[in-house]
């Protein structure tokens, strides 16, 4: 009976989806397992064609914000995809891409000197089908620009990543999502010495049709695995510091 | 950059022809004979006829006289023009712009074709050498003007390559028919006893012109190189170019779009029947007060597509300022390159970096921003971080070299390492503490050192000891020091955070 039930809500909760105007990702992602925050989006899938914002106060956050993002771009681009990093700033280190298992020669790079040329060509580069994914990085993003950007995409189905330098006054955007990734302390494996894994705090702070969430996980094995026990003894540790 | 110019010489062309069909002739004496005012005369002979004192112009009566074996034939008309036709069609493997000379010679631009051959000497030697291994017989030389080779080239003699500071010398010593006078000027040269070009040069032009003529003046020019000199070439290289003159003066923004439409259609045809495809192009507008208005675009791959070439333009087109109106536009590809549509069927809606959508894309970008703006980024087989990667060459390029997992590199990578405080336990253990901008981080977790020696043959320097550290809040850091701790000169610097 209660299976039942829950058959009739996910039915119903996949049609008001579809009247809303949501459309199930048909990208190569849907198959892919994002691992412990699967469920917090709409219909279980990530959701493409969308523009995703995340949230960065300092580099450590971006380093750690960066290496997440290329662990959801991963699974995005598949083998063949090519994916746009725009930005007035950029310290990413190509290279270290292959830890995430991209290729870096399947990335190109915008570096520009103005961050409203970012915006612009974001934009123009979201428009184009043929790409996989675009990152882009700001500081200020209105709510217009936002919308301008997820305007452009519903036509691509191309999926936007916007990573924001911003330390204060995160306003409102039409972005489909809100992520903050906080570094945290590694864990190595019991009895050796040196860094674990990255790992990381990820949380979810706004999903548009799907929960919000807080998740510790860790990148192991190009995918994202989920940390449980320790997740209390670090808050302790870090509740009592 | 000053021209260079072939002049090749066929001492004996249509006798040589001749010997070709009949390879017999070529060791007596033999004349092509044509009838002139009801007399059977002389208009070519051989090597071995002239060796015996016949010449072009005599009749073949005397001829005879001199020599009883003499074998003769009636020339063809038009033989000339056909064969040096020929050769010259034959000489494009040397230089794309070769001229027939008529009658009996050839001219070919050559400036910037010598330096293929290994230099202007083995360059004129292969043509003379390939030339004479086909049974002509020729002379050629090279100098900065037509006029100048055609000169050397028959009345010169060995070096046949005419130094630039030496064209003057080479000129003063030859005779006065090697500046391509007309025969009744080079007759009353001789009679006045001017046998030498030294002897005139010199010579105010005024009196020159009144005794020979303005034509003489002009040949004397294009000789010394004061005067320029068409060569008219065999196969013509022709522009990509379109022309659209307009009945009316455009002044408004949609004239010029509809104008440099029509344009791009005809264009883009041609590039389409010769399979080819533009890299860059002009249009050019030449507005009714006389100046030229003009715009460029450039792609990242060949491209004859009308729409998305209208594309790159019309962000630059409201820079063209029509002012009283553009009478004339002009649309050149400045540079073409090989283009195959049944490749470009195939690549359509793949996804992937051969996609057309993308390299429009990035033809978009670079048009507003830049091309200097646009980083694609291959592996390059250096452990030192900052070379281990290199700026790609294309969008198509692909890695020869697997890029480095071996270590985990850091996601973000300061351009220029900074310095940090750092205390560390000696001689080598990792840090304990360092301050990075005014903050101070406890170090929890370390690994390393990974020592990355300097590149000698690149660059002379210290070694680095890297580690990846982590803090007592979960950053993740990438350190450095420079240097060995024994010699007190190591410094310690942050170069990375990592994820």
């Amino acid at each position: 009976m209660s299976a039942e039930k829950a058959d009739i809500i996910a039915t119903l909760q996949r049609e008001i989806l579809r009247l809303e105007g949501f459309r199930p990702g048909s990208h190569a992602a849907g198959d892919v397992s994002l691992g412990p925050f699967q469920e917090a989006f709409p219909n279980g899938t990530f959701p493409v064609g969308a523009v995703h914002e995340f949230l960065s106060a300092s580099m450590e956050q971006g380093a750690a914000t960066s290496g997440f993002m290329a662990g959801l771009l991963a699974p995005l681009m598949g083998d063949k995809g090519v994916a746009l990093w725009v930005s007035a700033a950029r310290r990413l280190f190509p290279p270290a891409l292959q830890g995430f298992g991209i290729s870096p020669h399947r990335f190109i790079f915008l570096d520009l000197k103005k961050e409203r040329d970012v915006l612009w060509a974001m934009e123009e580069a979201l428009k184009c089908g043929a790409l996989a994914a675009v990152v882009g990085e700001v500081g200020e993003m209105s709510f217009t620009a936002s919308r301008r950007l997820q305007l452009a995409v519903e036509q691509s189905r191309v999926t936007g990543f916007v990573l924001r330098h911003a330390k204060r006054n995160v306003g409102t955007t039409a972005c489909v999502s809100r992520w903050r990734i906080t570094p945290v302390a590694s864990e190595p494996d019991a009895g050796l010495p040196g860094l674990g894994f990255p790992q990381w705090q990820v949380e979810l702070l706004r999903m548009r049709n799907g929960k919000t969430g807080v998740w510790n996980i860790r990148w192991e094995d190009n995918k994202f695995t989920p940390v449980y026990k320790t997740e209390s003894v670090h808050e302790q540790q870090q509740q009592v510091g | 950059m000053a021209g260079r110019y072939v002049s090749v010489w066929f001492r004996h062309l249509m006798t040589d022809w001749f010997s070709l069909q009949e390879p017999e002739r070529r060791k007596q004496p033999f004349v092509l004979t044509a009838p002139v005012h009801g007399r059977v005369m002389i208009v070519a002979a051989n090597a071995v006829a002239e060796a015996r004192g016949i010449h072009v112009g005599m009749a073949l009566a005397d001829a005879r006289a001199v020599e009883p074996t003499l074998q003769a034939l009636p020339e063809r008309p038009g033989l000339a023009r056909k064969l040096l036709h020929r050769l010259a069609e034959w000489c494009i493997r040397f230089t794309p712009v070769v001229a027939v000379d008529l009658p009996d010679g050839l001219l070919l631009d050559v400036s910037g074709c010598a330096h293929l051959w290994g230099g202007e000497t083995p360059y004129l030697q292969a043509i003379v050498r390939k030339l004479q291994a086909r049974q002509y017989d020729v002379q050629a030389a090279m100098a900065d003007t037509p006029g100048r080779a055609w000169g050397v080239a028959r009345f010169g003699r060995a070096p046949w390559v005419i130094e630039p500071q030496r064209h003057l010398d080479t000129l003063l010593t030859l005779p006065p028919e090697a500046l391509r006078l007309e025969a009744d000027a080079v007759a009353r040269m001789h009679k006045l006893g001017l046998h030498q070009v030294r002897q005139f040069i010199h010579l105010p032009r005024p009196s020159l012109r009144r005794r020979f003529g303005e034509s003489f003046l002009q040949r004397l020019g294009q000789a010394l190189g004061h005067e320029d000199e068409v060569l008219a070439p065999v196969q013509p290289v022709e522009a990509y170019q379109e022309r659209l003159p307009c009945l009316e003066p455009i002044v408004t923004a949609t004239g010029i779009a509809i104008g440099l439409e029509q344009l791009l259609q005809t264009l883009c045809k041609r590039l389409q029947q010769e399979q080819k495809g533009l890299r860059a192009a002009v249009l050019k507008g030449y507005r009714v007060d006389g100046k030229v208005e003009q715009v460029s675009i450039g792609t990242h791959r060949p491209s004859n597509s009308p729409q998305h070439l209208f594309k790159l333009f019309e962000t630059s087109l409201p820079t063209l300022e029509p002012a009283l109106g553009i009478e004339l536009f002009i649309l050149e590809a400045s540079k073409v390159e090989e283009h195959y549509d049944h490749q470009e069927k195939l690549w359509e809606g793949h996804g992937g970096l051969d996609d057309l959508r993308l390299s429009e894309l990035i033809d978009r970008l670079s048009g507003r921003l830049g091309p200097e703006v646009i980083h694609r980024y291959m592996p390059d087989e250096h452990y030192w971080p900052e070379r281990s990667f290199r700026r790609a060459v294309s969008l198509q390029e692909q890695p020869t070299a697997p890029w480095c997992i071996g270590h985990l590199r850091p996601v973000q990578l300061l351009a220029i390492p900074e310095r940090v405080e750092v205390s560390a336990l000696t001689p080598d253990h990792p840090p304990m503490l360092f301050r990075y901008k005014g903050q101070l981080h406890t170090i929890v977790r370390a690994d390393g050192p990974e020592r990355i020696e300097q590149e000698w043959w690149l660059q002379q320097g210290q070694h680095r000891d890297y580690y990846r550290v982590e803090d007592d809040a979960g950053r993740r850091y990438w350190l450095f020091r420079l240097g060995h701790y024994h010699e007190k000169i190591y410094q310690w610097f942050i170069h990375g955070f990592l994820a």
